[in-house]
């Protein structure tokens, strides 16, 4: 009799609470091919012919948009309709961050910043939530957000396998979903907003090493950490580069962006092997450790690969180095907020909206060096014309 | 750590409990006032889902602390066990228990390992748990350039995203192995032999507690824990992902939830209750900052005095209470 | 032979003794030198030792802090915060690097001040007091430089780190940073013979003497947690100085050099072992992450390694001392 009347309650207590589930649908996550690896070791898992041979032909796309403004380009639109997210303004636009834990995301964030204040009256409110680099928190974040009545939602992935399932919750609550920077397995943002990406990033630098250096010569390729997905396709794109020039890679280290770990490397590297013919980096995050390296052994600095931010590029000039600096733009901070406000005037966007990605060579060099700003900001910011600079960079 | 010592077992739970009453009504009311709303059922099930993963590997670090030992080796773990967990299961729903079981099964071998290295080999449990960890280290890094496998849509279902009312599933696992920790503290000769090995290994000894054992059997029940919180991770994500683990800082942050929830360091004296209060307290302190979409580098400022100021407070009324 | 025999016996029997380091020490020198033979040229050998001057530091001030039954835990993102104060600070103006350097040296001071205090004060088991001030630390030092370090260190802050007299008869050259741990390291060792160091061993070597003995010993550990914080800046200064500004800076340095100290026959929980050993610690374990560029173990696998071999070495130098406890 007791027992009854608990089960009883207990169901009670059940309906009342209403058993509910927040999972969304599953779908099945993207297939990985593999690809021939040599030299360099086994390929990466994550590796994509298809996505690698897109991203390469990107390189040599013209991008359509207004000139002088590469954050609102798109490299070959694929336009699709937003008519059914049209809402009268003013906006409140939400902003899942998967971290503020390094210069680039800093540096990109306050672009967005400055940008969400370009756009006045239209923006409301701007909502951001820092997931400090947890994938577990960025989908508890995501899933906060949905219950604060935002107009359209922003999210910058952690990880791109492990959040899918918390984007296409948002996407089924109807609201529109823009993607940037890491991407989503799913099909249900409005958008996906990035530059070429990874390999691009990766082929270019090898590329250029491999053909500044004699045929066979040593290169030593220092990367950050391992299973970070951007870092994978640039590295996973190197290696398809450096086994095609048959490139001679005498080691591949992890350096944790720590530059005295990575001084100790080069150095150990110059005595073990004598000369070093060429230097791949993954991110350029420690590329003046590096040269430094060289530097203080009393050795000339091989052909090296460092990335868009100051220090490197002020080293490079200063020291005459043979260097290229692929870039990864922190100009993509401003696309999501002008595509959002897009899509909630009902006006098409570009999905995938593919950004160009520029290069830094020897010939531009000078275009992109502005000596007083910080030695960790990166040049490619498309921020000189945004209300607070430079101050807000500084 | 000297003070423990000298000191009789303190009672520090309902402490913790205080704190989070006064914690959530400030916080409440400092969002309020901010135009957000504290306890609506979005937030509500974030901060439990947040609390659920800490919580289990917080609740088995409390049993190796009451035992005078330490496990840092528990975010490597908890990422390990994620991918066992996914790779195993490879999508279907067939390979639910297979996967739970070897996830579990590879957890309970590293606690076994850090028990034997602890008691056998005679390692301080500091270095040798930051020894397993970085084998693990290498041992992930090697093997895994991102998230991998499939965890059983069944579990993500249930585990991952089923909730009653606001209260996840995953939270009430939680209280459900705080609860049968708790048992095994307060109710077995395992427990009381625990806690003695704890405050006086020797006295443990002389009194005829197999210290070895003991601690070894505490080792293999903190990494379950660990496991379990590895396959809650994995049916949240959806797939195993190695760096999960370390990206929450489980190992530091485990043991910040356990000294908060009144047990000490030093060992001998503490429990799961406040554990879990401690948990709670981090979890919500989190919402609120949250809410009120404070810095993070604050946020973990506050923290750090936070912890500092609990234990100091604790620290007090332990000798206020050895002196009277 | 037999005098080496007999000495060595003798350490063995020295509960903490330096035997084990120092034959790890050696076997990894050997194994470096055989694949590496001009490693151990002299110019390439005081190179080493200059790089390896942090790390060793910081397992120094660690030791007092340690042998005395503490944790610092600090030390790292301590390194870390002063790196980053002392590009903003000097903004690669070159007349600011001393008062700079003396700041940064009161700034370390003053944090092992706070920590001691805390510890013995508060009563806060110096494990947290030192985890909170590591999490203190790094957020503040992100949140004053707004998430990316600023400004840039002078050259004449940098020269300590990174610079060497060049051309010295029969060694080749002298890394300042070599001196300046010559000069710290004998230090260490007079203050391990004063009355302070023995009163931080027995502090650690018997808890319940330390409490009757009472504020002599809470004075000699905050004094430790002090040296540590200095040996900090000091290491903080070095670092600086051989690569530059970052947030990775010091990154890790509480877990090296706490492992340090303990493959230096050390025991955590206090009592026992030398700082000397201690700082051999340091040296075998920057050697050994020598050992694995020059062997190319694959980056990926390398803390498979390292944490093999430290729980190899701890777990040889704690058999070792059985005998000791048994005899006795």
């Amino acid at each position: 009799m007791r027992r009854s009347t608990a089960a009883v309650a207990i169901g009670a207590v059940l309906a009342l609470a209403g058993c509910a589930t927040d999972e969304p649908t599953a779908v099945a996550s993207g297939t990985a091919s593999q690809a021939a690896g040599s030299g360099t070791g086994a390929q990466s898992k994550f590796f994509v012919q298809a996505d690698y041979d897109k991203e390469l032909a990107l390189l040599g796309a013209t991008p359509t948009g207004t000139a002088g403004k590469p954050w609102e380009q798109v490299l070959e639109p694929n336009m699709v309709q937003t008519a059914k997210f049209k809402k009268p303004g003013p906006h409140k636009i939400c902003f899942s961050n998967a971290g503020l834990n390094n210069p680039w995301r800093q540096v990109g964030f306050k672009t967005m910043q400055a940008e969400v204040e370009t756009h006045g009256r239209q923006i409301k409110q701007f909502v951001h939530v820092d997931a400090e680099g947890k994938d577990q928190k960025q989908i508890a974040d995501i899933n906060d957000l949905l219950g604060k009545g935002c107009d359209a939602l922003i999210v910058s992935p952690n990880t791109t396998a492990t959040l899918t399932p918390a984007v296409e919750a948002a996407c089924a609550k109807g609201l529109p979903v823009i993607v940037f920077d890491r991407g989503v397995d799913s099909t249900c943002p409005v958008t996906f907003i990035n530059p070429i990406g990874g390999y691009g990033f990766g082929h270019v630098a090898a590329d250029f090493i491999s053909k500044r250096m004699k045929p066979g010569g040593k290169v030593l390729a220092l990367r950050i950490l391992p299973g970070v997905d951007v870092l994978e396709t640039r590295w996973s794109a190197a290696k398809v580069a450096f086994d095609k020039a048959g490139v001679d890679v005498i080691g591949v280290e992890f350096t944790d962006g720590d530059p005295a770990k990575t001084k100790k490397i080069v150095n150990d590297y110059i005595q073990r092997y004598g000369t070093i013919d060429g230097v791949w980096m993954d991110a350029g995050a420690v590329a003046v450790a590096a040269v430094e390296a060289f530097v203080d052994a009393g050795r000339p600095v091989p052909p090296i690969n460092g990335e868009d931010q100051l220090d490197f590029l002020k080293m490079w000039k200063d020291k005459n180095l043979t260097a290229i600096a692929p870039t990864y733009p922190t100009y993509q901070w401003r696309t999501p907020i002008i595509a959002a406000l897009r899509v909630l005037n009902g006006e098409p966007v570009s999905s995938p909206w593919k950004l160009p990605q520029p290069t830094i060579t020897q010939d531009n060099l000078a275009e992109y060096l502005d000596a007083d700003m910080p030695p960790l900001h990166y040049a490619v910011c498309g921020c000189t014309d945004l209300p607070g600079y430079p101050q807000r960079w500084k | 750590m000297s003070t423990a010592l000298t000191l009789p077992a303190r009672r520090a739970a309902p402490g913790v409990f205080i704190a989070l009453a006064l914690t959530l009504a400030v916080g409440w009311l400092v969002v309020t006032i901010d135009g957000g709303q504290l306890f609506s059922q979005p937030t509500t099930v974030s901060l439990l889902h947040v609390a659920a993963g800490l919580g289990l590997v917080a609740v088995g670090q409390t049993v190796v602390i009451i035992g005078g030992s330490l496990d840092l080796s528990v975010a490597y773990v908890v990422s390990l066990s994620t991918l066992v967990a996914a790779e195993a299961m490879a999508g279907s729903n067939a390979g639910l228990l297979p996967g739970v079981g070897l996830a579990l099964g590879v957890s309970a071998a590293i606690g076994f390992l850090n028990g034997m290295l602890v008691t056998k080999a005679r390692i301080n449990a500091f270095i040798a748990t930051v020894g397993v960890g970085l084998l693990l280290k290498g041992y992930l890094d090697n093997g895994y350039d991102g998230p991998a496998g499939r965890t059983a849509p069944v579990l993500v279902q249930s585990l991952g995203y089923q909730r009653i009312g606001p209260v996840p599933v995953s939270f009430l696992l939680l209280l459900a192995v705080a609860a049968a920790i708790w048992v095994v503290l307060t109710r077995t000769r395992f427990g009381h032999h625990l806690i003695a090995v704890g405050g006086d290994p020797q006295v443990a000894r002389l009194s005829g507690v197999r210290n070895d054992r003991v601690l070894i059997a505490a080792h293999v029940l903190c990494s379950l824990c660990a496991g379990l919180a590895g396959i809650y991770l994995a049916s949240r994500l959806g797939s195993g992902a190695p760096r999960v683990g370390t990206e929450g800082l489980y190992d530091l942050e485990s043991i910040a939830a356990v000294v908060l929830g009144g047990t000490a360091l030093a060992g001998g004296s503490g429990g799961v209750a406040g554990t879990v209060g401690g948990v709670l307290l981090l979890a919500s302190i989190d919402a609120i900052l949250n809410q009120l979409e404070v810095d993070a580098f604050v946020k973990q400022v506050i923290r750090g005095v936070i912890i500092i100021a609990a234990v100091a407070v604790y620290a007090r009324r332990a000798l206020r209470k050895a002196g009277s | 032979m037999q005098l080496a025999e007999r000495n060595r016996l003798r350490v063995r029997f020295r509960p903490g003794g330096l035997a084990p380091i120092l034959v790890i020490f050696v076997v990894l020198l050997v194994l470096l030198g055989t694949r590496q033979p001009d490693f151990l040229s002299p110019p390439s050998l005081m190179s080493f030792l200059g790089r390896s001057a942090p790390l060793i530091l910081l397992a120094a001030g660690q030791y007092f802090v340690i042998v005395a039954g503490e944790f610092d835990l600090s030390v790292g993102s301590l390194v870390t915060a002063q790196v980053v104060v002392a590009a903003r600070l000097i903004d690669s103006d070159p007349s600011r690097t001393w008062p700079v350097i003396l700041l940064l040296l009161a700034f370390g001071a003053a944090v092992g001040l706070v920590n001691g205090l805390i510890t013995t004060r508060l009563r806060v088991s110096s494990f947290i007091t030192t985890l909170g001030m590591y999490l203190i630390l790094v957020g503040a030092v992100y949140l004053w430089s707004d998430g990316a370090p600023k400004g840039g260190l002078s050259e004449e802050f940098r020269r300590f780190g990174r610079r060497a007299f060049e051309d010295v008869f029969l060694v080749g050259r002298i890394p300042y940073a070599l001196l300046i741990l010559l000069a710290v390291a004998a230090l260490a060792v007079l203050l391990t013979r004063s009355d302070f160091g023995r009163t931080l061993v027995a502090a650690g070597g018997n808890p319940r003497t330390a409490e009757l003995s009472g504020v002599r010993v809470r004075h000699a550990k905050t004094l430790a947690f002090v040296l540590s914080g200095l040996a900090a800046a000091v290491a903080a200064i070095l670092i600086g100085g051989y690569s530059g500004v970052s947030f990775q800076a010091g990154a890790g340095l509480e877990f090296g050099a706490i492992t340090a100290v303990v493959l230096g026959g050390v025991a955590l929980g206090g009592g026992r072992g030398s700082v000397v050993g201690a700082m051999l610690g340091a040296l075998t374990l920057e050697t050994l992450f020598t050992l694995m560029n020059f062997y190319g173990v694959s980056g990926a696998l390398r803390s498979t390694v390292q944490g093999a071999i430290i729980l190899l070495a701890v777990a040889v130098s704690a058999m070792r001392s059985v005998p000791a406890k048994g005899i006795q």
